[in-house]
């Protein structure tokens, strides 16, 4: 389609720069550094949130996912105004990983708290002491929501444009913004989006070949126990310290710069109905896509799970495609879509849900399909063998069983759009404000003082959705799903 | 089970529809790329508004109904209280929307005809060059584009300059002494400076001033500057106001900015706090560049005489007072009231040079892109 319309010597050209491998590479290399630090900071957090007798872990299970209330280009820019030095490729991906390793803490996290412990207990019996088990029983059975979150930080990576802005790191996504927004000229930007959308495929579907052949839910009779965690003993006061130095690094620092905006600055004097109205807004805009995503996720993130083939990878590279975009670029392509096909809905919400839907997918697909992955399908075929309709066995059964990975994908979604600026911006209904919005205005304009209490407001807004999360996963005193009968599953 | 494959295939159908629109639609953009120095396609139909014959019967519904749209490009806290002068003084409500200039005017040229837009408000004449490229802009009446200046008029006569923004050198008193301020464009990539030297190469203004360095000294003097500034080891920063923070802070000597982001800090830091002052070159070259925030009425406009009417108002001598006081701005409309501590405009000496001519950006971020600076 582009290349129909495109002049292949203009295609030819750009893609034959010199500096379009260049930005490859170094996209690529970010996007790697990002997710192999990302992999080992969040399964090791979800490890001793989940499984260890850390003092103090539902405090910790907070604050390991609440990086992700601070928007990127606040925490690059707290960071970089602290330390000027770590501007460049190493304070990039410093910033990039305290953001997006959450990503794995979630599903990873999750996973765990559905784990059948039987395998550890037997390894355990068998002398392992607990590292030995965390490294050869856990970690390959939560590599499904390891990778799904390493995927997902791979891609985010790839979309980028805050935090590399303000780190000065010329990446793809920010080539394609900034060329978009100082020359108007869109040929670079429609070949190196191209390129961009390869290289997400490239990266999803190497992700999902890495998971073929392999089985991750029980399958054998018998109930699991809640499991046992391990002694941390003399290791626990290191592990604390290790997650307490992650902590002040993404929630610490950018939440000091934000105190002192308000210490250092003049333009204070809070509109308090401006920050309501903002509020209501964030809020929302972000719950619509959260319901929006999470709802299209559901058989997305089903059939990925339980069908494999050409169909499943093409559409989960589909998926991943909105989030691997520049958002910039699928906000430019909703309004291209609305104002010539529904002008009635032209800058209105449902649009900007639409917009957190395509962006989001991924998030929710990537819980989803990792959660339904662990539960066992033979629960699935005894419901329809009792005369359930498809339908009804992945309302009574599927659903149920993956409730713990739905929830933290809605909440991903629900965090994400709560801090988005880019295609809210764009898309926004006129008259309409968002905290991110007005953040980003007062901002713009150096005025932080004025500026603090949004940033406040969006890490204290998305505090509360990482909170109930948080709970949510602990309450669950049943058995843990993989094995727990579902409701209409009374006869298995 | 074939329910889940058929909602399944529909979202992968509609991901990659978008996907796909996205990248075609973009591609559009293409077709006028083998055209030099065209930097997009025509996204409107041009036409001539007809100002002061539109139907009462339409015109009385149209304002009860709905507000004047304004598509600003300027941050609220700069053009909000105008605007609001504005609806004080004519009873006409404004419904605006604010972004970025680059992201306003992508947002523009996506919509073309289908825009609501009625006035369009940047602050970037690169901009309206290219708005005025793919035909989005109204020609304006002589009335309202003779109030302005004339060595600031644009020549196609569909936007009107609103304020303007002088090019400086802006440095630390505590570290630079005012003899070791760059005046020239050699001086500036001499080794000793540029090493000391900020400067904020993604942002439009850098990319306006690098434009008038080719316009008025050629495509070489530009790519020898970019040269001597990447090896001289300047450094770069993503955003003016981020480049005078650091200049404040004492984190680099010495930016190259506009004149009013000190203005900004002070106001935000106090005066006391912020020891910076501007240099300005004042001999008529590059480095005096005064780029200018502007207005036009969008050519979809059906209130083309409210339009007007906003554009008149903003440069009226309420509106370029304000921008001068408020905004420390240059006003463009003779005889306004300059702001108080900037030396007068006159004084600045802006080159002589058609300030459409700063829409030719994409050879200068051709040049940036090969120079390394980023």
């Amino acid at each position: 389609m582009l290349a129909s319309r495109a002049d292949p010597a203009v295609l030819g050209a750009v893609l034959a720069r010199p500096r379009t491998l260049e930005l490859l590479l170094v996209t690529v290399a970010l996007a790697a550094v990002v997710t192999a630090a990302c992999l080992v900071v969040g399964v090791g957090t979800a490890w001793l949130l989940e499984r260890t007798d850390l003092r103090g872990r539902r405090a910790w299970a907070v604050l390991a996912v609440l990086p992700l209330a601070v928007p990127s280009y606040v925490m690059a820019y707290t960071w970089v105004s602290a330390l000027p030095g770590t501007a460049g490729f190493g304070g990039a991906a410093l910033v990039l990983t305290l953001s997006c390793s959450p990503y794995v803490v979630l599903p990873v996290a999750a996973s765990l708290r559905g784990l059948d412990p039987a395998p550890e207990e037997a390894a355990r019996s068998l002398g392992l002491g607990p590292g030995a088990v965390a490294l050869r029983v856990v970690l390959p059975q939560v590599r499904p929501a390891a990778a799904s979150g390493g995927l997902l930080v791979a891609v985010y990576v790839l979309s980028d444009f805050g935090a590399v802005a303000i780190m000065r790191q010329e990446t793809l996504t920010r080539s394609i913004a900034t060329g978009l927004g100082s020359s108007f000229d869109r040929t670079p930007a429609v070949v190196l989006s191209l390129l961009l959308v390869a290289l997400t495929v490239l990266v999803v579907t190497g992700e999902s070949r890495s998971r073929a052949g392999t089985r991750y839910a029980r399958l054998g009779p018998g109930s699991a126990r809640t499991a046992r965690p391990a002694r941390l003993g003399r290791a626990g006061a290191p592990a604390a310290a290790a997650l307490g130095l992650v902590a002040a690094a993404g929630l610490g620092l950018p939440l000091a710069s934000i105190v002192g905006w308000l210490v250092v600055g003049r333009s204070g004097g809070l509109d308090g109905e401006r920050l309501l109205a903002a509020l209501g807004g964030s809020v929302g805009l972000a719950v619509g896509g959260a319901v929006l995503t999470t709802l299209a996720a559901l058989p997305v993130g089903v059939l990925l799970a339980r069908r494999g083939g050409r169909l499943a990878r093409l559409l989960e590279a589909a998926v991943f495609t909105g989030h691997g975009v520049p958002s910039v670029v699928v906000a430019l392509s909703l309004v291209f879509l609305t104002v010539r096909y529904l002008p009635a809905v032209y800058l209105t919400a449902p649009v900007v849900v639409v917009a957190y839907a395509v962006l989001f997918l991924p998030m929710a697909v990537g819980a989803v399909r990792a959660s339904v992955a662990q539960s066992a399908p033979v629960l699935e075929d005894v419901a329809r063998s009792l005369g359930r309709r498809p339908e009804q066995v992945l309302r009574e059964v599927t659903v149920p069983l993956a409730a713990p990975g739905v929830a933290a994908g809605a909440a991903l979604v629900l965090l994400s759009g709560m801090k988005e600026l880019t295609a809210t911006l764009m898309l926004h209904p006129t008259g309409t404000t968002t905290l991110a919005l007005a953040l980003w205005d007062e901002t713009a304009t150096r005025s932080y003082a004025a500026a603090a209490p949004y940033a406040a407001a969006v890490v204290l807004v998305s505090a509360l959705p990482a909170l109930l999360l948080g709970q949510h996963g602990r309450r669950r005193a049943g058995p843990p799903a993989g094995t727990a009968p579902g409701p209409s599953g009374g006869a298995a | 089970m074939t329910w889940r494959r058929t909602a399944a295939a529909v979202v992968a159908g509609t991901t990659t529809a978008l996907a796909l629109v996205a990248c075609g639609e973009e591609g559009a953009g293409v077709d006028g790329a083998a055209e030099p120095g065209a930097t997009t396609a025509t996204a409107c139909t041009a036409g001539e508004p007809t100002y002061g014959e539109t139907d009462e019967e339409v015109a009385a519904q149209e304002v009860d109904d709905e507000a004047l749209v304004v598509y600003s490009g300027r941050n609220e806290d700069l053009v909000g209280p105008a605007l609001e002068q504005f609806t004080a003084s004519t009873g006409i409500e404004v419904s605006v929307r604010y972004g970025g200039t680059p992201g306003i005017t992508a947002q523009l040229l996506e919509e073309g005809d289908a825009s609501p837009a009625d006035v369009v408000i940047t602050q970037d004449a690169g901009a309206f060059g290219a708005l005025h490229q793919a035909g989005c802009l109204a020609p304006l009446p002589a009335a309202t584009t003779e109030r302005v200046a004339e060595e600031f008029r644009a020549d196609g006569g569909d936007w009107a300059p609103l304020t303007g923004r002088a090019r400086v050198v802006s440095y630390n008193t505590d570290l630079v002494t005012p003899d070791e301020v760059p005046t020239t464009l050699e001086e500036l990539v001499d080794p000793a400076v540029a090493s000391r030297l900020g400067v904020a190469p993604t942002n439009a203004s850098f990319l306006a001033f690098v434009t008038a360095v080719r316009v008025l000294e050629g495509d070489e003097a530009a790519e020898d500057l970019l040269t001597g500034l990447a090896e001289g080891g300047a450094q770069t920063f993503e955003g003016n106001g981020d480049l005078v923070e650091a200049v404040a802070d004492g984190r680099v000597d010495m930016g190259l900015l506009n004149h009013y982001y000190l203005y900004e800090l002070q106001a935000e830091r106090g005066a006391d706090q912020v020891p910076v002052v501007n240099a300005y070159a004042e001999d008529g070259g590059p480095l005096s560049l005064v780029n200018v925030s502007g207005a036009a009425v969008h050519t979809s406009t059906d209130r083309a005489d409210d339009a007007l009417a906003l554009v008149d108002h903003l440069l009226s001598d309420e509106a370029q007072a304000y921008f001068a006081q408020e905004t420390n701005e240059y006003p463009m409309v003779d005889g306004a009231p300059e702001p108080a501590d900037a030396p007068q405009l006159a004084d600045v000496r802006a080159p002589a040079l058609d300030l459409d001519d700063l829409a030719s950006l994409r050879e200068t971020q051709a040049l940036v892109d090969a120079s390394g600076l980023s």
